[in-house]
Parts: C-alpha cells; structure tokens; sequence
C-alpha cells in the first residue's frame, strides 16, 4: 500500500487519470522516440522523473514548462514504452492542471492561444470555421501577419469559408461546454 | 447498409478536396454515403488539452446522434476525428459513472456501438474488392505511404494495422499498380496542430518527413490525414526554407490515388486545390 | 484407553509472546486420555527432545502431540524423536501454535483458548492414529539426461564419474549446445569450445554413459526409481557404425545454400553435414527438409562417394525403451530473434544482428573467420551500437523479467570488437548494468576505462536504415534525457533469453510444472533450485531459467548429487502418507465399485487398476482401483472424490479427522 501523505502527487495524478507514474523505470525511450524532445526544456522522461519525486518544487517546474504545451499527444511514447505508462494522458492531465493553476509558460503562450480560439469558435457555433478561428487567434496573439501570404492562394482553391457554418442546435453546445465546466 | 459519414469541420474547410475525393470514388463505386445530421465539431486536440471532460462529450454527441439516426457504421475520413471519436467511445465503455456524466452533459442517450471506420478501413471493406475491375490507369509510380500518428495510436483502442511500419495503406497502393517504397517516417508526428501556433516546429518535423520520401526516390506521399496533408502540402514553402531545398514531391490523400486510378478526372478529386503541384505525376 | 503426551513449546518467544503456553499445557493436562502434559522453551533443542523421550518411557506413551511451529519446520525432528524412544513416529503429531496461532493474533484471552482448541482437537485425532511403516521402493540405478550442452554434459559426467550409468539423449546432431557457438567467455576471456570441448570427448569416451545424438524423450511413464523412457532415435540417414568421419559427403552435397543453425542464420551448410568441426559425434546427419532425395527424389550423390557405404536412406526414425531411476532436465534456452523486434526493423535489416548473431561473427570458426564484418555487405564495421534490454524487462512486450547474462555479454562483445578493429568505436545503450558475479564488475570496468566502450544509460526508441548506414535514436538520460543519435554500421541486440521452443510440450510428457514463461519450475526458489516437485526429475541450467555458465555447471553438480543420493539407495523410504483403497473379506473384497473416477482425478497419475481373480480359475471377479503408493502424493483428492467411500488416507483418515473436527465444534 503506497501511503498517500508521501506521494500525494503521483497519488493525485493517479486518481485522476489511472497512470501510476511510479511505474517509469527511467528508460528514456519515450524521449528517445519523441520527435519534439529537442525543442523541450523537460522531455517526457525526464518530467516522468520530476512527478516521481513527489515534490512541490519540481511539480511546479513541469505545470510551468513549456514541454506540456509543444507535446501533441503523437502517442509514440506510449507506443514503445515498456511499462506501459500512459505519458498522453498525463500530459492532458497536466496542462489541465496547468491552466487551473494559472502556471501556463509565457513560450506557450500561442499554442493555448490556438486552442482557445478554436474551443471559442466551437461554442458558438458548433463547428469549426477556420477563417473565424484565425481571426480570434490573430487578436489573442498579435500576430496580424501570419500567413497572411497564404491568403490569395487559398482563395483561389476555394479552401476559405467565410460564413459561419453552423449547428442547428446550438444550445446542445453552450450545455455541453456549460456542464463540463469549460469556459 | 446505411453508412454514416462524418466529414468534420476540416473536410469542409481547407481540406475540402478530402471530401470531394471521398465522395466521388464512393459515388463512382455506388456507395452511400449519407452525412450525420446536425454532427458537431470532435472537439479535435484543443478539447483534450483543455478539458477532458468537453474532450469526451463532444465525440459522444456526434456518436450518439449517429446511433440516434440508425447508422451501424460511420466513415471518418480525418484521422483526429477518427481518433477522438474511438479513444470517446473507449473511454465511456471502460468506466459507467464518466459515461452517465458524458450522457447528463450531451443530453442523448449513448450506447456505444457504432462501428468508427477510418478511411483506410472503408476502403479495405468496401472499396477494395472492386478496385482491380475497375483499374484502368494504373498508378505507376513509386510511393511513400506516410500514415501519421493518430490512425494506428494508441493500438490499444483503435486495433488497427500495426504501430511500427504499419502495411494497410501500402497494400492497398499495390493493388492499383503502386510501388510503396520501406522508408523511416511512416508513423512520425508531422507537427499536427501546431500548425499554426508554431510553424517552425512543423517545418522541422514535417520536412523531415518530405526529405526521407524524397531521398528514397517517393514520386508522391500518400495521406489518410488532412492535417497531415496540410503540413506536408500547404506548409511546404516552410519546408523548404528548412531544408534549404526545393522539394517537388506531392502529397496527395489515397481516396484521390485510387480515384485517379479508376479513371476519374482529377478535378473531380480536387487536386488542383493542392499547394504542391500534383502534375508531376 | 490412549494415553497421550502433550508437549508444548513456548519457541523462545515466537509462541509465549500471545499465548499462555503453561494454562494450554495444564488444560491439556485435564482431557481425557492425555495421560501427560508440559510446557518447555525449546521443545526442539536437545534438552527438549530428551523430555519427550523420557516423558514417552516414564508414562508408557501411545501418543505423542508437540504443541510448536509449522510441522514443515519439526515434524520430522520430533518424529525421529519418538522413533528412538520406541514409539511409532507417525503416532506423533504437530500442533502448528506458531503460525496458526501466536504469530497471527494479539496476546489476549482468545489466542490462549485458541491455541487449547487447537490441541483439543489434535488429542482426538490421535487417539484414532494408527502406527505406519514407511514405505520402500526399489530403485533403477540408471539415469536419463534430457539435453547436451554444459549443463547436460557436466551432470552426465558427474553422474557417471559416480559409478552410476548414464543415458544422456540431446535432440541436435551434435552435443555442446549454446556454449559451443560462443567465442570467448566472460569474465576470463578464454576460449569457449577450448574448455567444452574436451568434456565433450570426456562423455563421448565415458564406460559408463550412453549418448544418443538426434534423439528426443518421446514418452515417460512410471515414477521415481523406477521410470520407464520411451526414446525416439531420428532417422540419420548415415549408419554411425560403417562412418568414418572422412567428411566427403559434405563436401559433395550439391544443395550448399541451407542456413546454418549453429551459425545463426549468418552461414550456410549442405543437407548432409556435421553442424561444426568439433562436434561429437564428428558425423553427419541427412536434413530432410531439405535433402533434394527426401523432397524431390533426386541426387543421392553421397551415397555414391561414401568410401564406406554408410549412407542408408530412408530408415524410419528407432523407438527404444529404457528404465530409469531418475531424470536430469538440461535442455537449456534460446533468444529472440530480431524479427521478434517492431521498432528496431521486424528482422528486416541485415546488420541488425542478436547477441548469438554476433557471437558466431567473433568467434574463429565462424562464417567471418573471427572477423567482426556486415552480413549485408562484409565490410568491417566502423560504429557498432549495442543494445541491452531487447525484449527483457519489458511488460510491454511480455517478457517482465531480467535476462541476467545480457549486461556481460555486451560488454564480452564491445571488448572483443575493440580488440579486433582498434579504430573502431563501440556505444552500448543501457539501463542498468548486472555484474554481480565474481569479478564481473571488474571485467565491465575494464571495457570502459581500459577498452574505450561508450556507455550510454538510456533506451532506443528505433533504428531504421538510410543510405546503408543504421539510424540508432536513443537517448542519454544522465544528460537529463538528452537525446542520442547515431549512424552506426552494424547494431547488436541484447536479446531476452527465452524457453526452448517445445518445452511446455516437455513439460507436460514428464509431468513436470512450468511457468508462464514456459521455464520448468523448481520445487522451491530457494532451498530446492535443481529439484521439480515431481519425485525423481530434478534440473540445471537455463531451463529454469537464464543463467551464465559458473551458475549453470554448479547446478548440474548439484543435480548430479541429487540423482547419486538417490541411485545409490537400494530403496527409496517414502512417507506412508499415501491413499489406500479398502479391501475386505470375499465375495466384497472391496467397496470400490471399479468407477475410476479417481483415476482421472489423481493429479499424480497414482491410480492403477487391479484385476481380482479367482484363485482356482483364474476368471477376473472385478476390476478395483489401486494405489501406486511410490506415485501417490497423499493429497487426498480421491478420497474426497470416491462416491462409494472406497479411499481413505494413511495418517489422515476420514475417522481421525473427523474427530478432530468434532472436538473443535464440540468445545
């Protein structure tokens, strides 16, 4: 029996998700096969690690990291991991956590921008229109010439939709995102 | 047998040609594709890596008004929705009180029994049997099949082909005349929806992607996966300046290869909405 | 009228700390028939056992309870006891007050009235005991060994070198086994088939064992002392007795593209050949598989150059039988293959080699010559990467547990490959490093201070080919999970050492257990590693799993011993801890009603039929159930399975636990 007062974080992290990080033996493959651990201040192993050690100190440095923002959930870690640890599910768990703690690094600041957006464009409508979302992204980043160059050639195929598609029921939606507590 | 089909929001924005290639090669093959009514947006990785509650409810709305609407199979042409909409009715199977709290959330009653099928696996069921009647074209080309992340992971939910150097798309490239080349980056994440935020980061993965096709002399990478697409195809002028290259190699989805194989016009498979000129072919 | 001593022992502490041992002597003192009761410290000490054995001639003891520990700890010491006081041992019982009692409840008023039922209960079962003789077997002084490598051939020689005979049976063409194809052993270095091969000629040569090549156990019935071996010799095509060893038949066997097992895979051999020049025997055998007279009816151009007239087509495969005393299970492991391997190619990729693989590269007879080469192209590897774990300690693939001789090997091989290519550089990845065995630290140390072997603690995600050169992404997890990327030319893997192809099939012809790894089982991890918990087949070696050569060889002696302790008896005293089918007098002769059910519920296959005759005309007047009492395990299955109460149980019988059971109820 793992007594809870000694771990409360793997333990926490446990209830929540069903991972028991404790079970990473510190192989590394998981790192080893990520295509974005270069561009990570804390790879997943090593963030494995952070967690096992059930300190405030270290929990913080991976909710404020900017690891858990680049991480796409690509699934190949888990795919080779040996113990089967569940890293993609933690790494929801985390950000979830992240953003609840108002932790989010500053350098993930466009990747939350984005999904934002794209959850705010969802809520209204329903549905996802990409020209809507780029535009509320555009205003949360300032990032006003991004892509910008893509715009006659995507207009010339035809891939740009500017009326909202839209649900019929809508309310279905603002309940959903309502009752699961999203804002 | 009534085949649902959900498009999700990319198949009707920049991924369009996706859904016109679907829809003309089940048309060309008489296969009925009937669209959900009302069906919502997955929720796709921005749910999942907010809310994973939201993440769940919203695929269970779309499978629910898929039950609701009697279908027993739906087509999923975007592997994200493919996978959300698995890993939404894995989940709610697994654990009773997450499944009456996803339902109180949707509001619709949810059993969980519609078969997801990804594009590969209508083509196998549906699709391929007909297929060497009706070649008239053969797609004699060497080709890299390039299967991203999110059709074969997690294997434990979606039980499909396998997790490394999978073989479903390449089987199915053989049999209308392809010759689908070994190569190392079947399975690596392009990038997905960092697309947008962080561009730089695609260009790296996603060109790493089109230099190995390319190197092993790929005449064109095959896609399941109009995010994948997107990054191989739409980012490549990124990909190129990563590279420090000019990289010619098109990206084109199977539905459009098996397509122009059975002789349908490429128009018709949207080909000519690709960043990356398809003519090379 | 009984009259039983009771004697209980307080265990220094272990049984005084919860129970108050003087109050269960005094009630025991109180029940009837007790006829003598007292409490001591430590009932096994010498002291101890003189009470008893004065006790049981002062008071004229029919009966003898001993309120102590666990009776797997001193049930045999109490009853030797009583023997050497003149009374019968199985007359004496245990009250286990230790661990079903003291050690498993708080000191209270409960545990003392506990441990008083507990011994209430043994008093009423003793009074119904019945005095019984060990039961004697006789013994086959012949011993089979199942395998011929190390393992194998050290227990054969053992054995034989004992003045016992043994047959020692291996299913390939040729002894020696895994040892045989390795090039040098750690942590010496020296030269494997150097010191295997004289022991090789040493059974060969030995008048007292019997070595049959390319034969395999076909059946084994009976049970200790007294087994019976049904060996199936595989047809040779060659007749030994007429064969030379001339070794022309290989050379003109036109079908030279088989590849070779003894090389792994990495060379080729013809149909009819001898796996390697040392082999013993040093003669060969037809591979029908692919022998073109076996599969297409054609050639035969052996059997034209034999000089002899030693080839003889088409014999069928000889069954012998032999009775044996005991039996010697040395039929050792094997490991992975590299298809076995997703991430790292499916087998796919020429240079991706396992650690056997490399071993038959290095080693001086091999297909290079000793020279570290690429199967794909020869050229001598510049970069090899090495790969620990490979399927060891990986749930995820199934095999949870450490392959234990991994860690040594890679670092034999990163050494021996820098010894062979000076500029060579050598990376092996790791997770931890095992050396415990004597001087094993020392050797991995010396590979990376004294060798130049770079060790990187960390796994590899995959490797895939570009360009002829192997793409190696691991990681350096001491760097803070750094990763590691390398173009290597060859890579190596560490593969897990795995149960022999057909050995649950083994397993279930001796009836011995296995586990899920299809690893046979010994009889205790601990106190009994070379025995099986079936009477008379004992083990060594990596079929019980991996293990490095010191630890294997002193297994086989071991189990050597094992088997001499037991040929060397003329019989076997077994424990009369067995079933017995009632017999009464004619025309009944017994209740058994001839049903068999038992039969096929007896776990040890102890059930025999006996035909009752007439004694006049011989006529059979029925057929009744018999125990073999050398088989039987006394586990009382069949007793409670009899439908017409026909079976009861020397020491257990249904009227003695019956009493005891109602004792306890009654209180």
């Amino acid at each position: 029996m793992i007594s809870s007062e000694n771990h409360i974080i793997t333990s926490q992290i446990k209830d929540n998700t069903g991972v028991d990080v404790n079970l990473c033996y510190q192989c590394g493959k998981c790192t080893a096969g990520c295509v974005l651990a270069d561009d990570m201040d804390y790879p997943s192993s090593y963030i494995m690690r952070l967690l096992q050690t059930n300190e405030e100190g270290n929990y913080l440095k991976v909710l404020s990291s900017n690891a858990i923002w680049l991480c796409v959930n690509c699934e190949n870690c888990i795919g080779r991991c040996p113990k089967e640890v569940d890293i993609p599910v933690v790494m929801d768990y985390l950000r979830a956590e992240s953003v609840k703690r108002k932790l989010v690094s500053s350098k993930a600041k466009p990747v939350i921008s984005f999904y934002k957006s794209f959850l705010g464009i969802i809520k209204s409508t329903g549905r996802l229109n990409e020209v809507f979302m780029t535009i509320s992204y555009k205003m949360r980043t300032f990032r006003l010439w991004q892509d910008v160059k893509l715009v006659p050639s995507m207009l010339l195929k035809g891939k740009l939709k500017f009326w909202p598609e839209s649900i019929k029921r809508r309310s279905d939606i603002s309940a959903i995102f309502r009752k699961t507590n999203s804002k | 047998m009534k085949l649902g089909f959900y498009p999700g929001c990319s198949l009707k924005g920049t991924s369009r040609e996706y859904n016109e290639s679907v829809k003309a090669l089940a048309a060309a093959l008489d296969i009925e594709l009937k669209d959900i009514e009302d069906w919502n947006c997955c929720g796709a990785t921005a749910a999942h890596s907010m809310n994973k509650e939201l993440s769940l409810a919203l695929p269970a709305r779309v499978l629910a008004l898929a039950e609701k609407q009697g279908f027993e199979e739906i087509v999923v042409p975007c592997a994200s929705c493919y996978n959300r909409l698995s890993v939404a009715q894995y989940e709610l199977s697994e654990d009773e009180d997450l499944r009456h709290k996803i339902i109180d959330s949707i509001g619709i009653s949810f059993a969980g029994n519609v078969n997801i099928l990804n594009v590969v696996q209508f083509i196998d069921k549906y699709v391929k049997d007909m297929i060497p009647a009706k070649v008239n074209h053969p797609f004699n080309y060497d080709v890299a099949c390039y299967y991203g992340c999110l059709l074969v992971r997690p294997h434990k939910i979606l039980k499909f082909d396998r997790v490394e150097d999978p073989t479903s798309m390449d089987e199915l490239m053989k049999l209308i005349g392809a010759n689908p080349i070994d190569w190392a980056y079947k399975t690596e994440c392009c990038g997905a929806g960092l697309s947008v935020s962080r561009t730089d980061l695609v260009a790296k993965l996603s060109g790493n992607i089109v230099k190995d096709a390319a190197d092993r002399g790929a005449k064109a990478i095959i896609v399941a996966c109009p995010m994948c697409h997107s990054n191989l195809d739409m980012r490549r002028p990124q990909i190129d300046q990563y590279l420090n290259e000019n990289i010619t190699v098109p990206v084109i989805y199977i539905t459009q290869a098996i397509g122009l194989a059975i002789g349908l016009k490429p128009e018709a498979l949207g080909l000519q909405r690709h960043f990356v000129k398809v003519t090379t072919l | 009228m009984s009259r039983i001593g009771v004697f209980i022992c307080h265990c220094g502490e272990n049984i005084s700390a919860t129970v108050d041992c003087e109050r269960v002597a005094k009630e025991a003192g109180q029940l009837e028939g007790v006829e003598f009761a007292t409490d001591y410290k430590y009932m096994c000490s010498d002291p101890g056992q003189s009470l008893i054995k004065t006790a049981i001639k002062e008071h004229q003891l029919d009966g003898v309870i001993v309120g102590s520990c666990s009776p797997r700890m001193h049930e045999a010491t109490f009853r030797r006891a009583c023997s050497e006081a003149g009374l019968n041992p199985y007359m004496c019982e245990i009250a286990n007050l230790r661990e079903h009692c003291s050690w498993v409840h708080e000191k209270s008023e409960a545990t003392t009235l506990k441990a008083i039922e507990i011994v209430t209960g043994l008093v009423e079962k003793v009074k119904r005991n019945k005095p019984l003789n060990t039961i004697k077997v006789p013994v086959t002084k012949k011993a089979l060994v199942i395998g011929g490598g190390i393992a194998g051939i050290q227990a054969s020689l053992d054995i034989a070198n004992c003045g016992q005979k043994v047959i020692l049976i291996e299913k390939g063409p040729s002894i020696g086994g895994h040892m045989s194809q390795l090039s040098e052993t750690f942590p010496t270095l020296d030269c494997s088939q150097c010191i295997l091969t004289p022991r090789m000629v040493e059974v060969a040569q030995h008048p007292n064992i019997t070595l049959y090549t390319y034969a395999e156990l076909e059946k084994l019935e009976g049970f200790v002392g007294n087994f019976k071996a049904t060996i199936r010799l595989k047809a040779k095509s060659v007749d030994y007795s007429k064969c030379t060893s001339c070794g022309l038949c290989t050379t003109k066997c036109p079908n030279k593209k088989i590849p070779s097992e003894f090389n792994e895979g990495l060379g080729m051999r013809t149909s009819i050949y001898v796996p390697f020049p040392q082999a013993v025997p040093n003669k060969p055998v037809i591979d029908k598989e692919h022998c073109l007279y076996y599969q297409k009816g054609k050639c035969k151009i052996c059997s034209k150059f034999c000089p002899t007239g030693a080839i003889e087509y088409d014999k069928p495969d000889e069954f012998i039988t032999e009775e044996i005393g005991a039996v010697v299970v040395t039929t050792g492991f094997n490991v992975l293959h590299t298809d076995f391997f997703p991430e790292y190619g499916y087998g796919k990729y020429k240079d991706v080699i396992t650690g056997l693989q490399f071993e038959r590269l290095a080693s001086a007879s091999g297909p290079t010559l000793g020279e570290i080469r690429r199967p794909s192209d020869g050229q001598i590897p510049k970069k090899i990467v090495f790969i620990a774990c490979c399927g060891s300690r990986d749930p995820a693939k199934g095999i949870p547990y450490c392959s234990k001789i991994c860690c040594m090997y890679t670092a034999k091989h990163a050494m021996l490959y820098q010894h062979k290519v000076h500029d060579g550089q050598s990376t092996i990845f790791y997770m931890d490093i095992r050396a415990g065995g004597k001087n094993y630290e020392e050797f991995v140390r010396r590979a990376i201070e004294e060798d130049g072997v770079n060790y990187v603690r960390g796994r590899v995600a995959r490797v895939y080919e570009k360009n002829g050169k192997l793409i190696v992404k691991g990681v350096d997890t001491l760097l803070g999970a750094e990763p590691v990327e390398i173009e290597a030319d060859m890579v190596v893997l560490a593969t897990a050492g795995v149960a022999n192809e057909g050995a649950e099939d083994l397993a279930q012809k001796m009836h011995i257990s296995y586990d899920p790894y299809h690893f046979f089982a010994e009889a205790h991890p601990k106190l009994k590693p070379v025995e099986t918990n079936t009477a008379g087949i004992f083990l060594a070696g990596a079929c019980q799993a991996p293990k490095d050569i010191p630890e294997t060889v002193a297994a086989a002696s071991g189990a050597a011993v094992k088997v001499v302790s037991l040929l060397s008896q003329d019989n076997l005293v077994r424990e009369p801890i067995v079933a017995v089918v009632n017999r009464c007098a004619p025309p009944m002769f017994s209740t058994c009603v001839g049903c068999f059910m038992c039969e096929t519920i007896c776990p040890y296959h102890a059930i025999e039929r006996e035909e009752i005759k007439d004694r006049r005309t011989g006529k059979v007047i029925k057929t009744i159930a018999k125990i073999n009492p050398g088989l039987c395990q006394g586990c009382g299955t069949c007793v409670s399975f009899c439908r017409s109460k026909s079976i009861d149980l020397q020491g257990f019988s249904n009227e003695e636990m019956f009493a005891e059971v109602t004792a306890l109820l009654n209180r």
